[in-house]
Parts: structure tokens; sequence; C-alpha cells
């Protein structure tokens, strides 16, 4: 396999990638992906996930999946689309894990639950039952690399969510790098995250080793610009025009959106193919890509900033002054 | 007498593991396993009810857009609206898109492996490219790999897999069927893409709210998810149907395999304003007559579930708490009853029901398929015939689709508006692509003050229930012929066709209050 500065360009799915991949780096991925032998194993293990990510990951275009777990990485262990049951498919993971291979990156999606190992189990070792936070820990240790995608594994998401009577969790469910606080844990976030932030991030760690984290380790490449500087409702923010329901045009803000304090480069790139962006389709933000979602304290995902006259306080007078004519006038009922 | 655990079930959602008991070469005890639990239901008490739409669909990546249906349906019940035109029709679109992904990804994705020899690739010797290109690949990865460490993952993630002789044999139809199972990949994305185009983002849509979605339908989304339709449409046609076919030619026993005869189904894709008639009509089979359907008939089990509190419940007064180490308890999954009987959810309950019910055009389909196999309609209360259903409801619902696509209203409002009221409770049913799906909402102060849902996979996978009578799947998988115990593919087949999705199976929590009392219709 090789690949053209313009076609590892699209692999990465990036514009900024143009600025982050000088051509020397297009040379080392020729050479690398040329040999089959030396296509990295990646195993993926599902933890307390819905799929989600791995469903996301089938929607990559250019290069298609097929592409993907044919010419770029060997996908050693994969729940979903792995042919083979039961113990066929766990010989994989208890080869690994007993003859200590190294030569593999893990990934990891959903969280993983800390109260107790019976919350997720995945096959049986040696007749036992072996829950997922000991695969994870027994594979993690040895990993080349460890990387979280989606919200659950990265900070915990919706399984890590907080029981707003107690402030406890049912399941006691921890991001990855709960489980490894001595190494660097690479976090793609998102609910669901995009499928080009997974593979890119996957080949930059293959070809050119670990990419420029933020503060939350997620790769600044794509979690680097706010869904509002990059929103195509800018201009109407920008103007003063707000949506009072959902759908209609005009900036979003009032409504709840959280595209102001959420890293994502989703305005420009798009879903499916560029076929809808979140705020495009009239949604708002709800701040996926974000450690506090879903439970942003108590806030919640939705909520519509006229409810409360606190807010009112904290908003920039112009949007503030907006805020007051709607709420004697209009209707922000979602 | 040989215990035989398949663990874990693998191209399947989530985390189940089957097992069985094989005497004489068949299955004569099975037992379904939920391995997963998370507690949702926890998690959404006390927010706000809207926030329920997005969390409920994280409850599943695979079935995102039903979860957020029956959610948005409880929604509009307890806020006292019903979608507008645009809005009642978009959601058929963005729901009906992705009954066309969910079939297509788990017929070819999950499914085929079990049938076709994916090995056969290595024989390949004709022209097309990407054939050729994925020949090379699997020749490179044995030569490269062998007597490495990582030898075990050749080919991976295809193999290693269940070896015996159990694979069609017919090289050219292996060579057809994973072709198109590269081609499927493309075809599913193009569905997804079609939920995207009214839905925002999939999986897990941005654009579902009470009363509709946000997203206005414009000319030029409406150009582009017919187009996208109509690749659909003839991929389905023209090449999932035949593949069926073609699986059934080489594995007619499964005809006999895999039977089980009670089925439910709830009714889905509104046809009229008030939401009471549905293009798959509800209705409940008990073996012997068609019945209609009675949400208060509905109880969930938890003798042999993991969970210390109330049995024979029903979802209103949704009682569970947790316990992983209870005694007898195997299972993350309740044994959900409907007037007392285990009963099969899904497409095969869907097009039984309707075929039954007096649906013309279902009738017409089934009977078609019938002919080819000079069958009676006994013989689709089978593995084969989930396949088979599948296909029919895809060819079904791309004609209706192009009708809902017409009927919309160009850059008109996508919803009805709504105020969250003080109070309020509702019911939304609906059915997944994998079977009947209910959400139950209760609120109070503007907060949700009980939730709960009660999913396919628990239909269907659920553990015995309190009388000791196996769920379905368990069902199923009796007398289920095993040639060898070591490589347990027949049963793994058996319990695939059913498309299972544990993380939906097993969200279930509850609090100890009554959920409240309930309008049934």
């Amino acid at each position: 396999m090789s690949l053209n500065r313009r076609e590892f360009l699209k692999v990465m799915g990036a514009t900024t990638a143009a600025v982050a991949f000088p051509s020397v780096l297009i040379q080392g991925c020729k050479r690398a992906l040329q040999k089959a032998s030396e296509r990295t194993n990646v195993i993926w293990i599902q933890a307390q996930s819905c799929s989600g990510c791995s469903v996301s990951l089938l929607n990559k275009l250019e290069p298609d999946i097929a592409t993907v777990i044919t010419e770029y990485i060997s996908l050693n262990y994969h729940q979903t689309l792995c042919g083979g049951t039961g113990h066929a498919a766990i010989q994989v993971l208890e080869n690994a894990v007993k003859t200590n291979r190294k030569d593999f990156i893990l990934i990891v999606e959903g969280s993983i639950p800390t109260k107790s190992d019976e919350y997720c189990t995945i096959g049986e070792m040696d007749g036992r039952i072996i829950g997922a936070r000991e695969w994870i820990e027994k594979l993690g240790k040895n990993a080349i690399a460890l990387v979280a995608v989606g919200s659950c594994a990265t900070f915990g998401g919706i399984p890590g969510a907080k029981i707003r009577a107690t402030g406890d969790n049912p399941t006691g469910a921890v991001p990855l790098q709960k489980l490894f606080p001595d190494k660097k844990v690479i976090n793609i976030p998102g609910c669901p995250p995009h499928p080009d932030w997974m593979v890119g991030t996957l080949l930059h760690v293959l070809l050119k080793g670990m990419p420029e984290l933020d503060e939350y380790n997620r790769p600044l490449m794509y979690f680097g610009t706010t869904v509002h500087e990059k929103c195509s409702r800018l201009p109407d923010y920008k103007r003063g025009r707000f949506a009072k329901h959902w759908g209609e045009e005009g900036c979003l803000y009032l409504l709840g959106c959280l595209g102001m304090d959420t890293g994502c480069d989703i305005p420009t790139r798009g879903w499916v193919g560029g076929m809808n962006t979140c705020t495009g389709c009239g949604s708002g933000c709800i701040g996926c890509t974000e450690p506090p979602f879903p439970d942003y304290g108590n806030r919640g995902i939705y909520k519509h900033l006229v409810a409360s006259n606190d807010e009112l306080q904290t908003l920039h007078p112009e949007i503030a002054s907006t805020v007051v004519k709607l709420k004697n006038g209009g209707v922000i009922n979602g | 007498m040989a215990k035989v655990l398949l663990d874990p079930i693998t191209r399947i959602e989530g985390h189940l593991s089957i097992e069985i008991d094989v005497q004489n070469g068949r299955v004569v005890d099975a037992k379904s396993k939920g391995d997963m639990f998370r507690g949702f239901e926890m998690i959404l008490k006390g927010r706000n009810p809207v926030d329920a739409n997005q969390i409920t669909q994280r409850i599943c990546g695979v079935c995102p857009v039903s979860h957020g249906i029956a959610s948005s349906k409880c929604l509009d019940a307890a806020f006292g609206i019903v979608p507008n035109k645009n809005g009642r029709l978009l959601r058929n679109l963005v729901f009906s898109a992705n009954y066309l992904q969910s079939h297509i990804l788990h017929f070819y994705h999950l499914a085929a492996l079990d049938y076709v020899d994916i090995t056969a690739i290595l024989k390949y010797n004709g022209s097309d490219k990407k054939l050729l290109a994925l020949r090379d690949w699997a020749k490179n990865e044995l030569e490269v790999k062998k007597g490495r460490q990582d030898a075990i993952t050749a080919v991976a993630p295809f193999l290693p897999r269940y070896e015996g002789d159990f694979y069609i044999k017919d090289l050219d139809l292996n060579i057809a069927a994973i072709a198109h199972y590269v081609q499927a990949l493309d075809m599913r994305m193009k569905a997804h893409q079609m939920v995207a185009l009214f839905g925002g983002r999939v999986p897990h849509l941005i654009g579902l709210v009470p009363g509709g979605v946000t997203q206005v339908p414009t000319r030029s989304a409406i150009r582009q998810y017919r187009k996208l339709l109509k690749q659909v449409e003839e991929f389905v046609n023209e090449v999932y149907i035949n593949d069926v076919i073609a699986v059934a030619k080489a594995y007619s026993d499964y005809f006999k395999i895999g039977r089980y005869t009670n089925f439910l189904s709830y009714g889905v894709f509104e046809e009229n304003p008030e939401q009471t008639e549905f293009f798959f009509k509800r209705g409940v089979f008990d073996g012997k007559k068609l019945q209609e359907f009675d949400s208060s008939k509905i109880r969930e089990q938890v003798r042999f579930a993991r969970y210390n509190s109330g049995s024979n419940l029903h979802p209103y007064q949704g009682q569970t708490n947790p316990d992983p180490y209870k005694a007898g308890a195997y299972t993350w999954l309740k044994a959900p009853r409907y007037d007392g009987m285990p009963m099969e959810v899904g497409p095969l309950a869907r097009v039984v029901v309707n075929y039954l019910g007096g649906n013309a055009d279902v009738k017409k389909e089934v009977d078609a398929l019938l002919k080819v196999f000079n069958a009676d309609i006994d013989a689709v209360f089978s593995t084969l015939g989930r396949h088979a259903a599948r296909a029919i409801e895809c060819k079904l619902l791309c004609q209706r689709m192009y009708e809902w696509l017409d009927d919309l209203e160009v850059g008109e409002m996508p919803r009805s508006t709504y105020e969250i009221p003080d109070k309020g409770q509702g019911e939304g049913l609906t059915e997944a692509p994998r079977g009947a799906l209910g959400h139950w909402i209760v609120v109070e102060d503007k907060k949700i003050a009980n939730y709960q849902c009660v999913v396919p996979t628990t239909w269907f996978c659920g553990p015995r229930g309190d009388d000791g009578k196996l769920g379905p799947v368990e069902q199923a998988l009796l007398g289920t012929p095993i040639a060898d115990p070591r490589n347990p593919i027949e049963a793994a087949r058996v319990v695939r066709s059913f498309d299972p999705c544990i993380a939906c199976a097993v969200h279930v929590v509850e609090g100890d209050k009554e959920i409240g009392t309930f309008k049934i219709c």
C-alpha cells in the first residue's frame, strides 16, 4: 500500500492536517504501509459500551473501513466484527495475555465498572469468567499505546453519570485512564466519536508517534477549536439573531447550545461524509466531547437559558437584552 | 452430556453468552446470559425530561434511532402533544432509513460469516480489483504471520472462527457473498447518510425532539435522500433478497431449526395524525390465533435475573435492584411476559402478525418467497424465516419511503412545539429493527420522576420465567443439532438470527418507587 500526499491527508481527514503533516511524513507512511508484516496489531475491547463508537467507525469514508482493516492495521480482536464466536474468538485475547504479547495497540470503547467485575464480563479463561476490567488491565500493561474511544472510555460518559439523588454512580464506571494512572491514554471523545478522529489519530500514532494533545489528552488537530468558532450560525450570533425554537434560523445559544465551550470540529467536518452537522440541523451542540458530559454539574444536556434569572445576570449585556425581549414577548420553549 | 459455553457471542451488539447442554448431538437445555449492566434508569431520574431523548439513545449504538423514537413518543404523550405532519413523516424517514441500515448490517456483517466460507477468497481468480486486493491481503497475512507469535490473528478479524465442515462449498456463491459483504458496508453507510440528512447525525441522532425533529426539510436534502434511497433499494431488491434465498437453499434444514411460535408486535411507522395506525400493524400471535394487543398484560419476572426486588410487575411498577451475586440467577436480563407467555419480537413477529392480520403487501411477499421453496407458512417460524422477514421488510419499506418523502411540506416547520408540564406521564411504544420497544415516563416538578424501558432483546434473550419456562431464544435452541460440541456453530446461527442487542437489554434498574399509573391505549 502506498499513499500519495493527497490521499494521506484524506486519511487523516482534516484540512488542518495539511499544516500538521509535512511531506517527509508521507514518505514514512509509504514505507510503513508497504509491508503487511509491519501492520500494527490492534485489539479493540468493548466494556460498558453501546457499540456506537464501532458503528460510527463503520461510517468511515476515504478510506472506507474495509481498506482500514486490510491495509492500515491488523484488527486482531473486535467483538462486533470478528468471525469467531466463543472460544474461537476469545483465544486471541487469551493468547495475547498468556504469551505476554507487547506488539499491539489497545483500544477501549465503553467505561469500565469497578464496583463489581460482574457488571461486564467477556468470555472465560481457564474455566473462569473474566471481567472487562481484568482483560483491560492485563492487556493494557503491555500495549504499545492505550487509546480510549468515545465519551464513556475517555471521561465516563453516560454509564459514568451521577445518580441525581445520591451523587453516586450505579456501577462505579470509570474511564480507561483511571486504570492506568501512570500511562498516557490518548482520549478520542465524542458520543459518538467521528470516524475520522479515530482512524486519523491511530494513523498518527503509527507513523509519527503521539499527536499533540490538549489538557484532556485529546488530539489538538480535532478538538482544538470550539464548535462555536466554526459554526454555520456564527454570523447569526454576531448579529444578535437568536432562535426561539429548535430548528429555527438563528444562533441556538439561548436554547442551551453548548458549542461555545465544546472543542470539536463537526461544523466543518460533518457526519457520515458531511451530510449534516449538530448545530446545522437546528438542534444545538450537547457538548459530548467534553469531560462533564452528560451531567454538566446539575445543568444536564438541555437547558433553556431564559428559564433562570440567575443566568441572565451572567450573560453578555447584548444577549441579556435579547433574552429580556424574548421573555416579554416571545417564548423559548424548545 | 456436554456442557458447552459460547462466550462471547460475537457479531451482535454487546455482551451475551449462551450455555447449552448437548446430548446425543442435540441441544437439550439452554441458558441465555446477558453479561453487562450500566444502570440507565437510575441515572435518568431527576433530570430534565427532554434529556431522556439523548440519554436513552446511548442505551444502544446500533439502534439509537429506535430509542430516540420511543423516548420522543413517551415525551409527546407526557407533554400532551402529537407531532405535526412534517414531524411524523420525518421521524418515519429517519427511522426507516435506520431499519435498512440495521437489517443490511445484520445479514451481511453479523450473520453471514456463520454460512459463508471467508477463506474462499484465497481461490479467487476473477478480475474484480477489490476482490483481488482482498485475496492478496489474505494470502500475504497467512504467509507473513506463519509461525509467528501473532499467527493466531492472521486474516483478522475474520479468522479465527469455528472450524469444521459447515460453511458453503460452492466457490462462486462464496465469492459473490464476500463481494456483497464489502458492497453492503457501503450500502449500510448510505442508509446512515439518509438518517443524518434529517436526523442531524448518526449514531445517536441529535435532531429528535418532542413533537418531531429539528431539521427543516429542504428541497436539496429531499433530493439527496431520494438518490440514496434509490441506490439502497436496488441493492435490497437485486442483491440482498437473492442472497437470503441462496443461503436458504444451501441450508434448508434451518427452516426447521430455531423454531418459535409466540409473536408480539407493537406496530411501527405512524400513518395517521392521531398516531394510531401503523405501516407494520400491532398484534399478538400465541401460536394459534391472532389477538388484539393490550399493554396492560406486560409483566417482567426476575426469579432467574440478578435483581433482588419484586417479580411479575408491570413496567409501571418496575422496582428493580441489582444483585450481582443472587443465588440461582444467571443473567442481567429480566424475563418479560405477555399474558404470562414468553414472546418472540422482531422482524419475524411483525411479518407474522401482518401476514395473519391481512396486510396484503406482506402476504404477497411472503407467499412469493414460500413458493420459491415450495413451503407453507409454517416454514417461516424458524432461523431462516427471521432472515427472510428482514429482507421483506426492507423491500416494502423502500417502496413506502418514497411516498413519505413526497408528502413532506418543503421548508415548513418539522415539529410541534411543547412546554414541559409540571406533571405528566406517558407511554411510548414502537418497534426497533429487532423488535418491540417501550418507554414509560413520569414527570414531576418538570423533572423525570421515573423512567422505564422494556426492550426487544429482553423479550427474546430473557431467561426462564418465574414458572421455570424457558425464554424464546432458550426454547428455540432446544433440539438444535450440534455436530461438534467444540465448534457449536449451529447454536450460534440460531442465536444470531434473532439479532440480539445486549446493551439494550441490560440497562434496566429502577428505584423502589411505583412508576405511576398510565392510561392504556
